[in-house]
């Protein structure tokens, strides 16, 4: 059924559909609205699991931990400051092997205050052992909460599903939600090996040294690599079931593209009509989106790339002293063999508007640079 | 240099204890013991309901310390309103 959502209400509506047995919040803006709509589901009796309003982030993660760890399908949502006081045990539901899901909705990091969209707080968990997908519309925020608890659960790992804040997260749209039963059909209840049971007590995450702790960390890497395939897969499977296919890659007339727009997140929205407006003109403009960013899609980059190929990445987040944080995994991830120049700009930080005509200019600066010599991080914003 | 190419990926996602944590005896962490004064103790209760690790019993009006699970942080000493609570160092091993 076809209704008018914000990308929160999305994000909400996503988990009740999956029938999640926990959901632990704490408020933070521009998130809280995902944990309000669930508190009321829960008061209509829409949604049947537990709700647990927790004193902190932190708090809220050390009770999803538990409540994953007895079996239950777990959610949360978060932003920004609360994402990061929730920083330790991010790290202890990954190395736990946890398949919880978690909306992230980017904001800006303080000092100084500052509630807009900036993707610095999601990317700065990147080594914590979660997976990472970035949304561009409020339809792909509810199908890809969904995706996440299958997704999750076949390679246990936790998956967080990040939305750019107030571009997404309190804007209207369109939003088709499936019906329950279809559902159901595509995500049946979760079942995990090992549970807290007191009629058979284990101790769960207790010291190990160091030899078995390398291999339960490279474990974790060959599940991240299966992660990799389980994204395409279950985009795929999603597609054939709902009309909507995903994957780690979304590519927009980028089939004889010269240079290439590579966005992150909504701004993936704006950059179709900035390659829509160059081709108008003649120009061979394609947008490359990156849905993943943990695990890296560096096969499927490497795929896509062809030689010669210029690519623009916009990054809406910073690493200070290094750069623009896709830029500097794209570059890693083409090192050494490919003969594609990565040209990193950032933009929009705080929550700067990223225009249709601000990544026209990005494009043909690009493009039409003399030399395919890459720039270090370009600053730029809208003067407009 | 051993490579770990040959140890097989279906290396468990976890590894789980079914020993107890009981078994965990973490009064050998203590560097300093609680002793409390049965003369001047109040019965009050707050020693127990202050103890993080659980190991303050009331089996008597004098509370008793499980010295094997005591890990000696003094919050027992720091919250007695009788101030009854003695913390000399313990002695070296």
């Amino acid at each position: 059924m076809k209704k008018v959502l914000m990308g929160n209400h999305a994000a909400a509506v996503a988990a009740a559909l999956a029938r999640v047995q926990v959901t632990v919040g704490y408020p933070i803006t521009p998130q809280t609205q995902v944990y309000e709509l669930l508190a009321e589901m829960k008061l209509n009796g829409t949604l049947a699991g537990e709700f647990i309003a927790a004193e902190s982030e932190h708090s809220v993660m050390a009770a999803i931990y538990g409540a994953a760890t007895a079996g239950a399908r777990t959610f949360t949502a978060t932003s920004s400051q609360g994402l990061a006081y929730m920083h330790e045990m991010l790290h202890w539901v990954a190395g736990a092997r946890l398949p919880v899901v978690m909306v992230d909705v980017n904001r800006a990091l303080g000092a100084p205050w500052n509630l807009g969209t900036d993707q610095t707080d999601s990317l700065s968990q990147r080594d914590t052992g979660w997976i990472q997908i970035y949304c561009s519309t409020n339809q792909e925020i509810l199908d890809s909460v969904l995706m996440a608890f299958k997704i999750a659960e076949r390679v246990m790992i936790p998956t967080m599903v990040v939305l750019d804040g107030f571009t997404l997260s309190h804007s209207y749209e369109p939003v088709d939600v499936p019906a329950q039963d279809d559902i159901d059909a595509f995500l049946p209840p979760f079942k995990p090996e090992l549970t807290l049971d007191p009629k058979r007590p284990m101790t769960f995450g207790a010291l190990v040294g160091p030899k078995d702790y390398l291999r339960l960390r490279r474990r974790m890497a060959a599940d991240m690599a299966e992660a990799e395939r389980a994204i395409d897969e279950v985009g795929r499977e999603f597609g054939e079931r709902f009309g909507r296919f995903y994957g780690q890659l979304d590519a927009y007339r980028c089939e004889d593209a010269e240079t290439v727009l590579v966005t992150s997140g909504a701004v993936g929205s704006t950059a179709r009509a900035a390659v829509d407006a160059l081709r108008e003109q003649g120009l061979a403009a394609g947008n490359l989106r990156m849905r993943s960013f943990r695990p890296f899609p560096a096969q499927a980059l490497r795929a896509f790339v062809r030689p010669g190929m210029r690519l623009a990445v916009i990054d809406r987040n910073y690493s200070p002293g290094a750069g623009g944080i896709f830029a500097q995994e794209i570059k890693a991830a083409l090192y050494p063999r490919s003969s594609a120049s990565v040209h990193g700009y950032v933009a929009g930080l705080g929550g700067g508007d990223i225009t249709v005509e601000l990544l026209q200019e990005v494009w043909r600066r690009v493009h039409d640079a003399a030399a395919a010599e890459p720039e270090p991080a370009s600053w730029v914003e809208d003067a407009r | 240099m051993p490579l770990l190419e040959g140890d097989p990926l279906s290396f468990p996602r976890v590894i789980v204890s079914t020993r107890s944590m009981s078994e965990n005896r973490t009064g050998t962490w203590r560097t300093l013991r609680p002793v409390i004064d049965a003369s001047k103790c109040t019965g009050c209760l707050i020693c127990w309901k202050y103890c993080p690790e659980a190991c303050v019993t009331l089996t008597q009006k004098v509370p008793v310390i499980d010295m094997n699970y005591c890990k000696g942080c003094g919050i027992c000493v720091e919250e007695c309103p009788a101030h009854c609570v003695d913390f000399p160092a313990e002695e070296p091993v």
